[in-house]
């Protein structure tokens, strides 16, 4: 090990910092005193930790700590989106989280400590530092769903979570020891090398299936997906922000490595595996989200219904599936953290409008909020000109690509159904409130600076990839290149699978 | 003039969309919105006039042509550009956006800002649908044009608006998935969304002809619920009685019809000649069962619900007859209906904010008290009705002589009985509303007549309506002019067809 390597996870060493340091500070101010500042150091940090990530392109392709680590346009992708989001989510709960009472300073180093995780999955290469990363990021996000702990479904939340996550995790480390068992290694591209010639290749077929497994869970695509609505119910809003789509981009990035990169001989298999839960997860999260009444339950099986369009994009050949499937995590990022800031701010931390129909009105209480939750639902449905469309553009049109074009317009039908219970929800806050109803309970959120840079972020994102998707696309792009491995016939065994050639 | 040329099209697609965003920043204060709006549709209007005036008639291909890169990967291009078939349709679209505005101008009392501002999104959506010519950027106008509608039902119905958008919003956007799918395979297997392009390449005959079945199916399907053919009309008469005014004006017809022409006609003529005998079948049952419906509605909504599905089933029948005096005749009708469907909703309009009622039965001898809107609901009826020196008359006739002559007696002449039905359905509809004895709705309820707004938005179209009847070569010579492309005339000849486009192309 050089000491160069560890430029190669700098931007996971900038947060653990942070992470530290809030925690110290937090532990060494007085009692009484607000923890509020303990957030903008947090943010600081993760703006850091992501020019850090752009910072390491300079670093070029190739791998760290004995072939643990990599740095490449696919990592710095994902490690920009999580930071992203990471940083939006704590913006979001600086002006809503409540001041006194609440463990403020733990609250923000958790979601820095997770971001480590998150990060680290993504740019991990060898398969036990897979696991510790996922292990990060999951243990900070169970104690984050259930940071409600007065309420009766905070608890039940992070008890599901922790329980069914901690199945999936191990379903995952199962499926290491198996090919650790298969091949003799875990490290990613050795494994993709000596997977093909596997004298025992049921159990590297063996062994996929238990990762997928996991890997499934945590992105929640049926038939793994029955947490979600309970989690995401229980947790508190601008927790769910970060948890429906941080940790799903870390684990599709995981995914996509596992499929594209070390295990691509085995596509016969994957794919029509990864088909059927596409479409599972399209048709269960859209068929259960129209009959929910609860808004985050609805958005909760939302959430399952897009993890169902993104797996679609694996039936993509080559780059062009990674590509659309990168495209996709970083435009569903964007717009459901958006819809879930409106929720967060429309409804407060303590949620008093769990309904739909209590969102009446909200368009005339608030046109702020009113606007952009219809525009964030009209993404979601997957209107043009927002970041929704192109993400279902890129996804659908790389699985028409490979052929599966009865995945397509499965997908498509789907969106149609989808687009019937997030248009309820749209009309709901831009109807006017009921005869004979009390006037609506919204109270005007105080809309402070950071919520509104929030706000801001989202919206400009998903705007931007609606109307301008050239440029996060050519990124999508050359991260899928760099996911490629070398073909599995060429010559192997003295190639250094450290120093990846740049495309 | 050149630069103008050049950027035209970019300038009617830009204006309404600043007019919109004007209206959602500045603040709410009295009529300073509808004030925005209305300036922003007559801008928009005045600019789709350049077109007419600069539309080289004659000149083969597209005129006022962008063509920019816009994303590299999938290669999707700014393509825009009109033809003889787009030409009026932009024209009347801008026509109708001042009309919009002005029908509105009373009507819409709460959140104005609101309201105008999706309705130039919505004018901007529509204007991009006629003048897209890359399949992707169409396909993007073509649903961006169903979100200010939905929202706008939902906000502004009349009783249940909400329930009429989600029908509304799922018959529309369910069909375009399967067009979305189409369009992602012929983008597979061609690597262009170029019109263009892809009427030489799909003539070429290279692509699978089972899979291009398939495909044409597709595009067909999705403009026929939008226009609506029957039986694809179910959303139709649940959005005319909740639509606002300038919503159900152009809520069907004009996109559909137009997408047909364009985009199935045009695309694939094969698929096209081989669903023809369908649709001409189709469309005669929905001409006659649309004007039985129309006799029996008790909801004058719902007539015209029904009135207008008889109506744009006889234009479909134009465009499927394959014949060059149908197709003209069709988008003729287009024009016509358009101007007919603005006058008709406008005075509907009239009608339900004055008294707030949409059931026939309460009215009667309302002549007597607004003798002006009954004038021009008669002109506007009897236009409808096909009467000679009317505009109307001009596109059935077309239409039904081209069928009787070149397809089948049969069908033409039971299309023809719309004109018998027409007429009765019509006129029993201003006879009950307007004339007999005063009911006592009509007596009870005390109603001014047409005011300045609604005078000066009717008195062009009734103007129109005339002018179209008496001398539609003005019309005709741009529409002919598209129509004498080789894109529809003869499919047998496809390869020579594939070498005069390459040509041209060269050139």
């Amino acid at each position: 090990m050089n000491p160069a390597d560890s430029l190669r996870i700098l931007p996971e060493i900038i947060l653990t910092i942070v992470g530290v340091l809030v925690m110290l500070i937090d532990a060494s101010l007085p009692p009484g005193m607000t923890r509020r500042p303990m957030g903008w150091v947090a943010a600081v940090g993760t703006t850091i930790a992501l020019w850090a990530s752009l910072w390491q392109l300079n670093l070029g392709t190739g791998t760290g700590f004995f072939g643990a680590v990599e740095t490449s346009p696919f990592t710095v992708f994902f490690h920009v989106l999580i930071c992203g989001i990471v940083l939006v989510a704590i913006l979001l709960a600086l002006d809503t989280l409540p001041e006194e009472s609440h463990h403020q300073g733990e609250y923000y180093a958790l979601i820095v400590f997770g971001a480590v995780g998150m990060c680290l999955l993504t740019s991990a290469v060898e398969l036990l530092v897979v696991f510790i990363a996922l292990e990060i990021s999951s243990i900070s996000t169970y104690i984050l769903a259930g940071f409600r702990k007065r309420t009766a479904q905070g608890p039940e939340a992070a008890i599901k979570y922790f329980l069914l996550g901690s199945f999936a995790t191990a379903f995952l480390l199962y499926g290491i020891a198996m090919i650790f068992g298969a091949t003799g290694t875990t490290q990613i591209y050795e494994i993709a090398q000596r997977a093909t010639g596997a004298q025992n290749h049921s159990l590297v077929v063996l062994a996929l299936m238990l990762m997928l497994v996991g890997m499934l869970f945590k992105v929640s695509a049926a038939p793994f997906h029955v947490w979600t609505p309970d989690v995401y119910e229980g947790a508190p809003s601008p927790v769910v922000a970060l948890l429906s789509t941080a940790p799903k981009a870390a684990v599709f990035a995981l995914l996509l490595r596992v499929t594209y990169e070390m295990l691509p001989s085995l596509r016969s298999i994957w794919a029509p595996l990864l088909w059927v839960v596409a479409v599972a997860s399209m048709t269960i999260g859209n068929l259960a989200a129209l009959r929910q009444q609860n808004v985050k339950r609805m958005l909760a099986y939302s959430s399952i219904a897009h993890a169902g369009y993104l797996l679609a994009a694996f039936a993509g050949a080559g780059s062009s599936g990674i590509a659309a499937a990168a495209f996709y995590t970083a435009a569903y990022a964007a717009m459901n953290v958006g819809v879930f800031a409106v929720v967060t701010l429309a409804s407060g931390y303590d949620e008093h409008l769990p309904l739909v129909r209590d969102y009446r009105g909200l368009l005339y209480r608030s046109p702020l909020l009113g606007i952009l939750l219809v525009f964030f639902l009209i993404s979601l449905v997957g209107i043009p000109f927002t970041g929704g469309f192109f993400g279902k553009f890129y996804a659908l049109s790389a699985a028409v690509g490979g052929g599966a074009i009865a995945l397509a317009i499965i997908g498509l039908l789907n969106s149609g159904v989808a687009a019937a219970y997030y248009l309820r929800f749209a009309f709901a806050a831009a109807q006017g409130p009921a005869e004979g109803e009390e006037p609506n309970r919204i109270s005007l959120p105080q809309v402070g600076i950071a919520v509104m840079a929030a706000l801001a972020f989202t919206t400009g994102a998903t705007l931007w990839l609606g109307i301008m998707p050239n440029s996060l696309l050519r990124a999508a792009e050359l991260a899928a290149h760099t996911l490629q491995v070398p073909p599995s016939d060429a010559p192997t065994s003295d190639t250094n699978p450290r120093q990846q050639p740049l495309p | 003039m050149n630069a103008i040329n050049e950027s035209i099209l970019t300038w009617i697609l830009l204006v309404p969309i600043v007019g919109a965003l004007l209206i959602a920043l500045l603040p709410d204060r009295g009529k300073l919105s509808a004030w925005i709006a209305l300036l922003t549709a007559v801008v928009s209007f005045g600019l789709t006039l350049h077109l007419p005036a600069h539309f080289i008639v004659g000149h083969a291909g597209f005129q006022f042509e962008i063509n920019k890169q816009w994303i590299d990967s999938p290669a999707i291009f700014y393509h825009v550009g009109v033809d003889g078939l787009s030409l009026w349709l932009v024209v009347l679209t801008g026509l109708l956006a001042p009309v919009g505005v002005l029908a509105s101008w009373n009507a819409i009392k709460e959140r104005p800002k609101v309201f105008y501002s999706l309705f130039l999104v919505q004018q901007t959506a529509m204007f991009g649908v006629f003048v897209s010519l890359d399949l992707m950027v169409y396909y993007g106008f073509w649903e961006l044009s169903l979100v200010p509608m939905a929202i706008l039902i939902a906000m502004y119905g009349r009783k249940n608006g909400p329930k009429a958008a989600i029908k509304f919003f799922l018959f529309t956007f369910i069909p375009s998935a399967p067009l979305l799918v189409a369009i992602l395979w012929i983008y597979a297997q061609t690597r262009t969304f170029n019109f263009s392009e892809l009427q030489i390449l799909l003539a070429s005959g290279s692509l699978p002809a089972g899979a291009l079945f398939w495909v044409a199916l597709a595009f067909l399907f999705a403009f026929a619920v939008k226009v609506p053919v029957f039986p694809l009309h179910g959303w139709l008469a649940d959005s005319f009685s909740e639509a606002p005014v300038a919503i159900a004006m152009i809520i069907a017809g004009k996109l559909g019809l137009y997408s047909m022409l364009r985009f199935h006609v045009g695309l694939f003529p094969v698929q096209t000649r081989a669903i023809a005998p369908v649709l001409i079948a189709l469309t005669v049952i929905g001409v006659l069962y649309g004007a039985c419906l129309a006799l029996v509605q008790r909801d004058y909504w719902r007539v015209i619900a029904f009135a207008t599905l008889s109506h744009f089933s006889l234009t479909t029948l134009g465009i499927y007859g394959l014949t060059l005096t149908g197709r003209d005749g069709a988008i003729y009708q287009t024009l016509n209906d358009g101007v007919i469907e603005g006058a008709l909703f406008l005075l509907l309009g009239v009608l339900d904010t004055r008294y707030a009622n949409s059931q026939i039965a309460s009215f009667g001898g309302v002549a007597a008290k607004l003798p002006r809107t009954a004038t021009f609901f008669v002109i506007t009826m009897l236009a409808m009705a096909g009467l000679p020196m009317l505009n109307g008359f001009i596109g059935e006739f077309l239409i039904l002589s081209s069928t009787f002559t070149e397809i089948s007696k049969g069908w033409a002449i039971a299309a023809a009985l719309t004109i018998i039905l027409g007429a009765a359905y019509v006129l029993w509809l201003v006879q009950r509303l307007f004339y007999g004895s005063e009911s006592k709705m009509t007596i009870d309820t005390p109603a001014a007549d047409l005011r300045l707004n609604e005078w000066v938005a009717l008195v062009p179209l009734a103007a129109l309506m005339l002018v179209m009847g008496i001398a539609p070569s003005i019309w005709m010579r741009a529409i002919e002019s598209s129509v004498t492309q080789p894109q529809v005339k003869q499919t047998a000849e496809s390869p020579r067809l594939a070498v005069g486009a390459l040509e041209e192309a060269a050139r």
